[in-house]
Parts: structure tokens; C-alpha cells; sequence
């Protein structure tokens, strides 16, 4: 007879259960008041911005456009998309205020990912109302940025084309670099080189360089009696060659479709182009397998709102970003790594819509430990390919002669190593300040997160105003106590505060996002979606091995 | 069991063919098959699917879909019957069922026919040979002309005797047919004429009789039984006086209003009819009464009737069963004095046709069908399923639902509710005007009278409006759909939760509105529906915001939507099926319909059916094509003759142009929509508007 030991098995019943992180805020308070308020202002004039950015060029130029029984740029996308699909619209503000008198609304093309006929794609629309579509340097900027992200994330593209070309008045700043206007034709070349599908739908003209667009394109579909591709329009051929022809006989869809094969599809109208174009993507027998484990997604415990209260628009004051955390993730689950070790950083894992994420957030500026920490954390998301999300709220690397006996420059650099190297995909969204070097630790633009947002009450410069004006004011006093002159608080004052405002302005999100410095302002009740549809977007690109480089020890 | 107590000289009937198709079909063989009695069902090409077909225990199939080759073929279905060795016919109704030849031709060949004697039907079956039988047997008649002498001359001097109004009818008519009423003298002759010829046409035979005419009369009937003992019953009356084109389209029992004196006395009344013509089995004898309750005898019918059900509801009988015991020479399950009613009971009849238009009858496919579910106090007799057809061959009739309650009041209610959950799609239907007979305040006071429609036409034909309630439903059941199917598409993918599945029309800094584009008729409705955060949606109509928040259920596998609606704090609820185009809601007030504008695109490519070809209206028969490849018509010349539901129709050019190709040719069948011929290509270009606005 065989004789054996029970095993009794003790456990609870909900020990699986995770602990949730947040904590209802103190609503009443004077403070979180007036946080809220303030921060709805800003998501206000935001907002408002935004709604005139929508309305694309003037009443008169979407007439002119509507009476052609032409689409308007953004009802083109809306139908493109499938139905009920959001649309990740970038950049609402390039072009804002960066050519004077001159507006130049969303740069003039719009620019976002969205569902075709199930597939996630990036859309690039010209703008026809908004000077004629023609492509400024942040137009031509954004468009390459929108290939960048189509290219990093896999999304095929779509190109709804309507444009007259390079903005001749501003040559110099469109045709010649490397990230001019010929990008855009190598990008569509590279891209289809790596089987990211190349759709080009002609609704307007396609004028010289412009004809490339389509002619590069794995497919191409032109509206009858809208569309026009050619290199040269009537009015250069008749100053070439004397030949008299008609912009439609020159280069319409009959020609296109019929003699020459430039375009593949013929459309009737907008609506059909776009309708072709929607069975185009249905044919790249395109699927989408993310390379991460799903669960199926929970609401954040706490209303996205409560953002506003708690973190304000005052950079000054503090607030644990584990608050923000609670109102971005699934379920308000958030496993914290390290939570004892460098308190500046804090780092974890959650959920967000289901996919895994690593988060990095700051609370306070980094030591040598929380640098550490980060650097750790990275190396294990990397290993496990879970993508990041940096939440930036950064004033810098601690400094003074401990900190820097300590080694932070190596430990930071590590650090900053790590997030370069990085290749899980990498979202930034800067929730407060970014400053110095603690935007490269915290994946700043120049690390190539796949997306980098900003909420209305975030600043970038190199350090703060305030800092630089002392800065720049200790420099002076030096200078002139070594001349003997004297220095009063009056000039002193002077020379601040211009410095101040200066970098009040450089660093305001508008600003940057003029310039394309971010894919984005958002309004922070928005972030779990945006980083969701960020992170949804991400995964279309197969998995890439991450090679660190070397760390200093 | 109780074949097992028959007396002496019962014939055992183990298999019976059923000589008809559709509701009736379907209903014998229910009753049969609780007896035990196998069944046998005869079909033609047409009806080679159906339903009655798949019911029988056995079914043969017996010719082309026109009934004279089929269901009219006496030779064939003795063959049938005899081959499948069946021990009796039932006729159902219509068809053969009161046909004397076919009744002698069975009793030769040794096969029971479930009908009175050919004797009796014969009798009863030539108007002026009835009312002879019946005035000398004491039936009250209407004072009437039944000669022989035809002549106009005679015919008008008999009609002045009578007294105008008189009725015109033909001798052999039945159902409507060749009957005509002259107002006065003048239009005599005129009304003779007409009457005639829809005699020689229907019946083949122009012989009339001449009737005083009654007028506003209710039609009331009374269900009599005999055996082949001698016994009679009546199983009370029924009232169907409320009918278009002459024909029964609400039946109830028992007839409103009645005394127990003159339901006694019509009763008896019929059986005395029944008796005079030595009647075996179910008949129906028909009267018409006047304002004072005075009753006359207008015919009997020797079948069982369409509206049977209401008297078997009231009476708790089943007469089907009644007329196969009677058939094998049992006698009568009851004694007049064992016969009782209680409560009430409607039949409404729901037919395939088009109140609108006169009552057209129509054909086409059941695309969707939905019934009220049957309970012991809900029937549903019908012989089609969803994805059958209304074929142009037959009787339009799609169901008849009865309803049976404690009382008059109730069951009119019931019967209400019932009609508001049929949902019928794909073709016309009479429901809507059921409804709305149902609740018509005359109605519902039993002031009933065979020109009850022509009366109060106005109000049974209201002008509909579509409301705003409708209209808000409409475009949030489409919002949700989409977002359903947004979901849904990407659920079984790799990828099931992605925010592009379930963030639905999200945008960045901007409030996602969805427009919604609705048709009505030639209107063109637009509707903007915003999402909110909560999942209640803001929705604009004509400038005015409605808050609503919905809340749906997925019923009939998907089928149809039952849609609960909280409309700026109103509750409403509706199914919803969105089918061939369209938004179809089904409510308490009956069938609203919004269409789905089809983008050019579609059209263009022949899928919406969108292009200019003419189509045939309604299915039917090519009698004729005017026109042959090549040939230029103008405008409204004619094209194609078509036969459908015994009406012509000539489908005329819709505008100029030269014909391409002509796709049928004479005695083809069509289907509604069909093109007919096509025009050649119109080189200029079409219209450049694009349905984005």
C-alpha cells in the first residue's frame, strides 16, 4: 500500500485582487479649486484655437472648394474612415502664428491615424482652402513627420492630394535639404520598400513635384474632372513649348487611367475616390498582431476631470504623479517597481485599453538613484518588449558638488543611454515642465519617442525663465564687478525680464507645437484616449530587439 | 379513440390530401396530425418550398404554378390521392372546395370528399336556385328577381319592382365579382354592362339576379354543422361586415349587439337553410341585417370559411376535426344544446396589399417576417415563413391572427397589440390599416356595416407625419450599429480591445457629431448625433437638441433590435430592423420607415438599383414588348405590358432615348424591381452632386 502526506493548500480567495493606486482629492480645497479653474481655462482657449484651426482656410476658399462639388479635407477623412473610428488627428497647431500676418491653419495639411476598413493607417490630407494647399515648410514638415510616424509604426499611408505644389515664394525653406520636399518621395519609396502600402488619392492637382505623390504610390485613384497630375502645368508648357492644352486634357483622369497608367482607379467623385480608396486598404491583406499580452480593458478608477484640480497650471507646485497615473490606467492598477529606492521617479507597470505599458514618471528632480532606477526599468520593459510612457514633470538632475561627487553625470547617462536605445515603443507626454537634460533622460523629442504630447500647462526650454534670467543676470553683475561699474536691482530687473518672457514664450506648448516640437496639445481629460490610440498605433510594427549601448559604471 | 366507438357504416379515415396550399393546408394537417391522421399535400412549381409542403407527411408535386394546372386539376389530385392512398380530400377553401363535379368525381372513385353532398353545393352554389329553396323552406330572403328572361327590358322593369337601390349580381358570382348596384335607373343599364362582363370574365357565364339592396347592412354569418344522421347545429354567428373590395378583412364572434332572441332566431334560421338542402358538414350561411337587426338570406357557403377560427375560439371547438368525424360518419361531437360561447374573438386577415393604393393586392418576398407569440388565446394561421414569397399565383392572404378574450373591449385591445408585433418587410402590407380599423372609435362601438371603410376613410387613412420621436430612434439605433459593428469587426482579431474599437469617433480637442441622413418619402432629413462621455447622445433636428440615451437588445439572432429610448425624459421603445436600405421601426402606433440614401457610387454600379432603367412595379407576367433593341422612344411611350394580379400595367419610357437591350419577352414571369429593358448609356454627364450635404 502506498502511504502519501495530504497537502493542504491555504490561500484567500482574492489574493489575486491588485491594489489600486489614486485618492479622492480634496475637491472643496481652496487649491484644487483654483487649480481646476485655471487649468480649464487653458483647455478653453485651447479648445478655441483648435475650432478655428478646424474650419481649415477662410469662408471664402471652403466655398470656392464646396462649389467645385469638391469634399472638404476633413469630410474626405471622415468618409475615408470606417464608420465610428477616431481619428489621432496630429499637430492641430503647426503653423500656428509662424508666418506673421500669414495664416497658415494646421500647416495646411492635416495629418492623423484612423481605421480603414478595419486596418489602422495614416492619413495625410492637403489642405485645398487653406492657400491652395500649397506646402509651406511646416507643411512639408508635417508631412514628413506623419511619414516618420507611418514609417516607425508600420501604418500604411494614404495620401488625399490636392495641392498646387511647393510654396514658390518660399523655396529656399521647401526644395533643398534633406528633410524638403524630395523627403517626402524617398519616404514613400523606403516605405514601400518595407511593405508599408502607399495609397495615393487624387482630388485635385498633383503640380510637378506634387505628381510624384501619386506616380510613387503602390496605388493611385484620380476623380474625374478634379483631379490633375503633371509635371508641368499649362502655363509652363506654354512658356516651354508653346503647346496650348488644357489642364484636363494635360493630365486629367481620362489621360491618367486611360493612356498613360499613372492612376490605377477611376472615380466618379470624392465620395467614390474615397470609397475605392477604403477598398484599396481592404486589399493589402494587412494584419495587425501586436507582439504583447491583451487583458480586456477597465475604466480608470477616477474621473479623467480631476486632472485639472490636481495638477494646476502653477509648475511651482507640486503633485504625485501617481495621481495622474490613477486617472490614465486601466482600473487604476498600477504595480509599482522600486517604490522605496530614488522616490523621484517612479516607475511600474499597468495596463492601458489592455495593452501592456511601463510607466515612468517624475516626482521631484532626479538623483543618481532615480536615474539608476529608470535605467533599470527601461533595460526590463526592453527585455520584455512593454512599451514606455513618460510622464514628464521635470526640472532636471539634481546639481552641487555632492551630487555631482556622486557621479549623476554618469548615472544620468546612463540613463539617457537607456532611453535612446530603447527600441520597445516609447510614448512622452509632458504633464508639467521640461528642463535640460531631464528632457533627454525623459525621452524628450530628440529620442524619438513614437509620440510626444503636451498638456496646455506644460513648458520646454532649456531650464526656466526665471533660472536663465538669474543665470544670465549673475553673468552681467560678474562682468561689470570685474569692470567696477556698478549694477542696480532696476537694471538688473531689466535685463530679466525680457529673458523671462522670452522663454515664457518659447517654451509654451503653442510654441512648440507651431514648430512641430510635439504631435500635439491635449487636453489632459483626454490622455488615456490619445496615449491608448498612440499605443494601438504602436504595435502595429513588429517587435524590435533593443542593443543598449554602453553604460558607464 | 373515438374512431374506436364509430357505429356501424364509419369509414375509417387514416390519410387524408389536403387539395389546397397555404394558410388552410397548414391548418388541416395541425388538426390531422393531432388525430393521428397522416397527411398528403399536393403542390405546384410555384409552391415547391413551402410550407405546407414541408408540414404533410408526404407531398406530390402536380403542376405549373397557375392553378387551373395545378390545384384546379381534379384528375391529378385523384391520382394523387389514390396512388398516396388517401381515404379522403379536404378541399380547404376556394379552389375545389366547392366544386360539384370534383365532390361527384370523388364519391365515384370511392374517395370521401370533405365537403357537403355535389347535391347540396350544386343548390346552393346558383344564387337564384338558393333563394328559391330557401323562401320556400321559411328562411327570410331579400325580395329579388331570379328569372330566366335576361332580356333589359325585363331586367329593368323587375329592378323598377324592387325599388332602386338595387343590386345587380351575377348568378354564379361569389366573392365580389359581378356584382354591381344601380343607384337609380339611369345608370342601370350602364352597371348591367359592367356586371356582365366581370361575370363572363371571372365565371364564364353573364346570367344576373337582381336583388333589393340594403343599405349600410352588417354582414352576419352563422357556422352550421349536419352529419350523415340527420343532426344539425349552429355554432353561432359571426360578424364581417367590415370589408374592401367586397371582400372580409375583420371578422369577429359573436356578432355585437346581438339579442338572445335574434341570435336564437338566425341560428335557427340557418340550420333550417342547412336542413333544406339535406347539409353534411361545416357550412357557413350568410345574412345580411339592417339597422333593426332584421336578417335576410343572402347565400351559404359550403366549405369551411376563412374566418372559422373566431367560432372555434368562442365555441372551444375545432371544426376541422368536426369535418373529419362527420366525413367518416360519426355523428355530431354536440347537441345544439351542449353548444355554448363564451368571451370574444377577432380574426384580422393580414394581406399582402397596399391599402393606399385602393387595397392593391401585391406579391414579393417575406424579407422579414415576426409574429406575436401564440399562446392559447393568440392564434397565427399561416402557411408562409420568413424568406418565403407572396407569389402572384394565389391569394395575397399572408395570416390571419385571432385573438380571443372575456369580452369584446379586451379583445379588441388584444388584438391591437398583436397587430403592432407582426412585422412584416419586404412587401406592402394591410397592418397598419388594421391597426387603425382596430381603433377606430366606431369600430370599438360595434357601428360596424359593409361600408364602414368608404365612410370613415378619412380617418382610416390618416395623413402620416414621421415624428420627431421616430426620427430621433432612427439615428441613434444607426449610430449604435455602427459602433456595435466598430467593436465587433476587431473583437475576434488579435487585437479585440483596441481604442480604435471602442474610443467610438474620437477626436482630438473636438466633439465628434455624427450626420445622419434619413429619407422620407422625397424629404431628406438631417440629423446631427453628438456622443457624450456618458453614453447618452445629444441629437439635432431641425435646430432643436434632444437629449437621448437608448438602450438596445438583440433579439431574433440578431435579426431585429428591440430599442429602449429615454427622448428628453420621454420612454419609448421600438424593434428596430434595418433591412433592403432602410430603417424599419416597429412600435405601438405601428410601422414607421426611414430609407438610407444609397452614395452615387453604389447606384452607378447597378447595386442600389439606382439607374434609370424601368422596372417592372410588381411581380408578374410579360404580356406584351412594344419595343426592340435599337428602336427610340420618347417620354411615356409605352414599353412593356405586364399582367400581375390580374391588372395590366404598361410600363412607359421614363424619359427620351434609344433601348439597348429588351431582357424579357412575352409570357416571362418578373419579380418586382426587375429591370425590363435597358437604355442605351447617356454620354452627357449625369448630375455632379455627391450626397455629402
Amino acid at each position: 500500500k502506498i502511504s502519501s502526506q495530504n497537502v493542504t493548500i491555504k490561500r484567500f480567495y482574492n489574493a489575486d485582487a491588485v491594489v489600486t493606486i489614486g485618492s479622492m482629492p480634496e475637491t472643496d480645497s481652496a487649491d484644487y479649486k483654483e487649480n481646476y479653474e485655471r487649468m480649464q481655462v487653458l483647455v478653453q482657449d485651447l479648445r478655441s484655437k483648435v475650432s478655428t484651426v478646424l474650419q481649415g482656410g477662410g469662408e471664402k476658399a471652403r466655398n470656392r472648394h464646396l462649389s467645385r462639388g469638391k469634399l472638404l479635407p476633413r469630410d474626405r477623412i471622415n468618409s475615408l474612415l470606417d464608420p465610428e473610428s477616431p481619428f489621432l488627428e496630429l499637430s492641430q497647431l503647426a503653423g500656428y502664428k509662424l508666418y506673421g500676418e500669414e495664416e497658415v491653419p494646421a500647416g495646411g495639411i492635416i495629418t492623423g491615424i484612423g481605421r480603414v476598413s478595419g486596418v489602422e493607417c495614416m492619413i495625410v490630407a492637403n489642405d485645398p482652402t487653406v492657400k491652395g494647399g500649397s506646402y509651406y515648410p511646416i507643411t512639408v514638415k508635417k508631412h514628413i513627420r506623419a511619414q516618420e510616424v507611418a514609417q516607425q509604426n508600420h501604418l500604411p499611408c494614404i495620401y488625399l492630394v490636392d495641392s498646387g505644389g511647393a510654396n514658390l515664394p518660399r523655396q529656399a525653406d521647401v526644395f533643398p535639404d534633406r528633410d524638403h520636399f524630395g523627403r517626402i518621395f524617398y519616404n514613400q519609396a523606403n516605405m514601400s520598400a518595407k511593405r508599408i502600402p502607399q495609397i495615393a488619392v487624387v482630388l485635385g492637382s498633383c503640380t510637378a513635384g506634387g505628381a510624384y505623390v501619386p506616380a510613387m504610390a503602390d496605388e493611385s485613384i484620380i476623380v474625374r474632372k478634379q483631379g490633375t497630375i503633371f509635371l508641368g502645368g499649362p502655363p509652363l508648357v506654354r512658356a516651354a513649348t508653346g503647346e496650348e492644352v488644357s489642364a484636363e486634357d494635360l493630365g486629367g483622369a481620362d489621360l491618367h487611367c486611360g493612356k498613360s497608367g499613372v492612376t490605377d482607379y477611376y472615380a466618379q467623385d470624392d465620395l467614390h475616390a474615397l470609397h475605392l480608396a477604403r477598398q484599396c486598404i481592404k486589399n493589402i491583406n494587412y494584419k495587425k498582431t501586436p507582439q504583447v499580452t491583451i487583458e480586456p480593458p477597465e475604466e480608470p478608477l477616477f474621473p479623467a476631470d480631476e486632472l485639472y484640480g490636481i495638477v494646476g497650471d502653477n509648475l511651482k507646485k507640486t503633485f504625485d504623479v501617481r495621481e495622474v497615473i490613477a486617472r490614465i490606467v486601466d482600473g487604476s492598477k498600477f504595480d509599482e517597481f522600486k517604490t522605496l529606492y530614488g522616490e523621484t521617479l517612479i516607475t511600474g507597470f499597468a495596463r492601458l485599453f489592455g495593452y501592456p505599458v511601463g510607466i515612468i514618471g517624475n516626482n521631484g528632480v532626479l538623483f543618481s538613484e532615480s536615474a539608476l532606477k529608470g535605467t533599470h526599468f527601461i533595460e526590463l520593459c526592453c527585455q520584455r518588449n512593454i512599451p514606455l510612457i513618460f510622464l514628464q514633470n521635470i526640472t532636471g538632475f539634481m546639481v552641487g558638488r555632492d551630487a555631482e561627487a556622486g557621479g549623476i553625470a554618469k548615472h544620468g547617462a546612463k540613463m539617457v543611454t537607456a532611453v535612446a536605445c530603447a527600441k520597445v515603443p516609447k510614448l512622452t507626454l509632458i504633464i508639467g515642465g521640461s528642463y535640460g537634460a531631464g528632457n533627454y533622460g525623459m525621452c524628450g523629442r530628440a529620442y524619438s519617442p513614437r509620440f510626444l504630447y503636451m498638456w496646455p500647462n506644460a513648458r520646454v526650454s532649456v531650464m526656466g525663465g526665471e533660472q536663465a534670467a538669474g543665470v544670465l543676470a549673475q553673468i552681467t553683475r560678474e562682468q561689470r564687478a570685474r569692470e567696477g561699474k556698478p549694477w542696480t536691482p532696476e537694471e538688473e530687473e531689466a535685463l530679466k525680464a525680457p529673458v523671462i518672457k522670452k522663454y515664457e514664450k518659447e517654451g509654451h506648448p503653442y510654441f512648440s507645437s507651431a514648430r512641430l516640437w510635439d504631435d500635439g496639445v491635449i487636453d489632459p481629460v483626454d490622455t488615456r484616449t490619445v496615449l491608448g490610440l498612440s499605443l494601438s498605433a504602436a504595435l502595429n510594427a513588429p517587435r524590435q530587439r533593443t542593443r543598449f549601448g554602453v553604460f558607464r559604471m | 379513440r373515438i374512431l374506436r366507438f364509430h357505429p356501424t357504416g364509419v369509414k375509417k379515415i387514416e390519410k387524408v390530401l389536403i387539395a389546397n396550399r397555404g394558410e388552410i393546408a397548414c391548418r388541416v394537417i395541425r388538426t390531422a396530425r393531432r388525430l393521428g391522421i397522416r397527411t398528403v399535400a399536393v403542390y405546384s412549381d410555384a409552391d415547391r418550398d413551402s410550407l405546407h409542403v414541408s408540414m404533410a407527411d408526404e407531398a406530390y408535386h402536380i403542376g405549373p404554378p397557375a392553378a387551373s394546372h395545378s390545384y384546379l386539376r381534379h384528375d391529378k389530385i385523384l391520382d394523387v390521392a389514390k396512388s398516396a392512398g388517401a381515404h379522403a380530400i379536404h378541399p380547404g377553401y376556394g379552389f375545389l372546395s366547392e366544386n360539384t363535379e370534383f365532390a361527384e368525381l370523388c364519391s365515384k372513385e370511392g374517395v370521401i370528399f370533405i365537403g357537403p353532398p355535389a347535391s347540396a353545393i350544386r343548390d346552393m352554389g346558383i344564387k337564384s336556385t338558393s333563394k328559391a329553396i330557401m323562401s320556400a323552406a321559411g328562411v327570410p330572403i331579400i325580395e329579388g328577381y331570379h328569372g330566366e328572361d335576361q332580356s333589359l327590358d325585363r331586367l329593368k322593369q323587375e329592378a323598377a319592382k324592387i325599388g332602386y337601390p338595387v343590386m345587380i349580381k351575377a348568378v354564379r358570382g361569389g366573392g365580389g365579382k359581378g356584382m354591381r348596384i344601380a343607384m337609380s335607373e339611369d345608370e342601370f343599364e350602364s352597371q348591367l354592362e359592367s356586371a356582365k362582363t366581370e361575370g363572363l370574365k371571372s365565371f364564364g357565364d353573364d346570367i344576373m339576379l337582381l336583388e333589393k339592396f340594403v343599405q349600410t347592412p352588417r354582414h352576419v354569418e352563422v357556422q352550421v354543422f349536419g352529419d350523415q344522421h340527420g343532426n344539425y347545429v349552429y355554432l353561432f354567428e359571426r360578424d364581417c361586415s367590415v370589408q374592401r373590395r367586397h371582400q372580409k378583412i375583420i371578422e369577429e364572434a359573436p356578432a355585437p349587439g346581438l339579442s338572445d332572441e335574434v341570435r336564437r332566431s338566425i341560428g335557427e334560421a340557418a340550420v333550417k337553410a342547412a336542413k333544406a338542402v339535406n347539409y353534411v358538414g361545416a357550412g357557413t350561411v350568410e345574412f345580411i341585417m339592417d339597422k333593426d337587426q332584421k336578417f335576410y338570406f343572402m347565400e351559404m357557403n359550403t366549405r369551411l370559411q376563412v374566418e372559422h377560427p373566431v367560432t372555434e375560439m368562442i365555441t372551444d371547438t375545432d371544426l376541422v376535426e368536426w369535418q373529419l368525424r362527420v366525413a367518416s360518419g360519426e355523428r355530431l361531437p354536440l347537441t345544439q344544446k351542449d353548444v355554448r360561447f363564451t368571451g370574444h374573438a377577432f380574426e384580422a386577415r393580414i394581406y399582402a396589399e397596399d391599402p393606399n393604393s385602393a387595397f392593391m393586392p401585391g406579391a414579393g418576398p417575406l424579407d422579414y417576417l415576426s409574429t406575436p407569440t401564440p399562446d392559447t388565446y393568440t392564434r397565427i394561421d399561416t402557411g408562409v415563413r420568413q424568406g418565403d414569397e407572396v407569389s402572384v399565383h394565389y391569394d395575397p392572404m399572408i395570416a390571419k391572427l385571432i385573438v380571443w378574450s372575456d369580452d369584446r373591449t379586451s379583445a379588441l385591445r388584444k388584438i391591437r397589440s398583436a397587430l403592432s408585433e407582426y412585422h412584416v418587410l419586404g412587401l406592402n402590407t394591410n397592418i397598419q390599416f388594421l391597426m387603425d380599423l382596430a381603433r377606430h372609435p366606431q369600430f370599438e362601438a360595434a357601428e360596424v356595416h359593409t361600408d364602414f371603410i368608404p365612410q370613415h376613410y378619412d380617418q382610416l387613412f390618416p395623413e402620416r407625419t414621421l415624428s420627431t420621436e421616430a426620427i430621433c430612434q432612427a439615428a441613434v439605433i444607426l449610430v449604435i450599429k455602427e459602433q456595435e459593428k466598430a467593436f465587433t469587426r476587431n473583437y475576434n482579431t488579435q487585437d479585440p480591445f483596441s481604442p480604435f474599437s471602442l474610443c467610438y469617433g474620437a477626436r482630438i480637442n473636438a466633439a465628434p457629431v455624427r450626420k445622419v441622413q434619413l429619407q422620407d418619402g422625397d424629404q431628406t432629413i438631417t440629423v446631427q448625433v453628438q456622443s457624450n462621455s456618458d453614453g447618452s447622445f445629444t441629437v439635432t433636428l431641425d435646430g432643436k437638441e434632444h437629449r437621448v440615451s437608448a438602450d438596445i437588445d438583440e433579439d431574433r439572432e440578431g435579426d431585429r433590435t428591440q430599442l429602449r429610448c429615454n427622448i428628453d425624459g420621454t420612454l419609448s421603445s421600438a424593434h428596430v430592423v434595418i433591412m433592403n436600405n432602410a430603417v424599419h421601426l416597429f412600435s405601438l402606433d405601428g410601422k414607421q420607415e426611414l430609407r438610407l440614401p444609397v452614395p452615387k457610387y453604389l447606384k452607378s454600379s447597378g447595386l442600389g438599383g439606382g439607374s434609370n432603367d424601368p422596372v417592372a412595379p410588381m411581380p408578374g407576367v410579360v404580356e406584351k414588348v412594344a419595343v426592340s433593341p435599337g428602336d427610340t422612344v420618347l417620354k411615356g411611350d409605352p414599353l412593356v405590358t405586364m399582367i400581375a394580379m390580374k391588372m395590366e400595367y404598361v410600363i412607359r419610357a421614363p424619359h427620351d432615348g434609344v433601348i439597348e437591350k429588351v431582357f424579357y419577352k412575352s409570357g416571362d414571369t418578373v419579380s418586382k424591381g426587375t429591370v425590363l429593358v435597358h437604355f442605351t448609356e447617356n454620354k452627357t454627364d449625369p448630375e455632379a452632386t455627391s450626397n455629402s450635404d
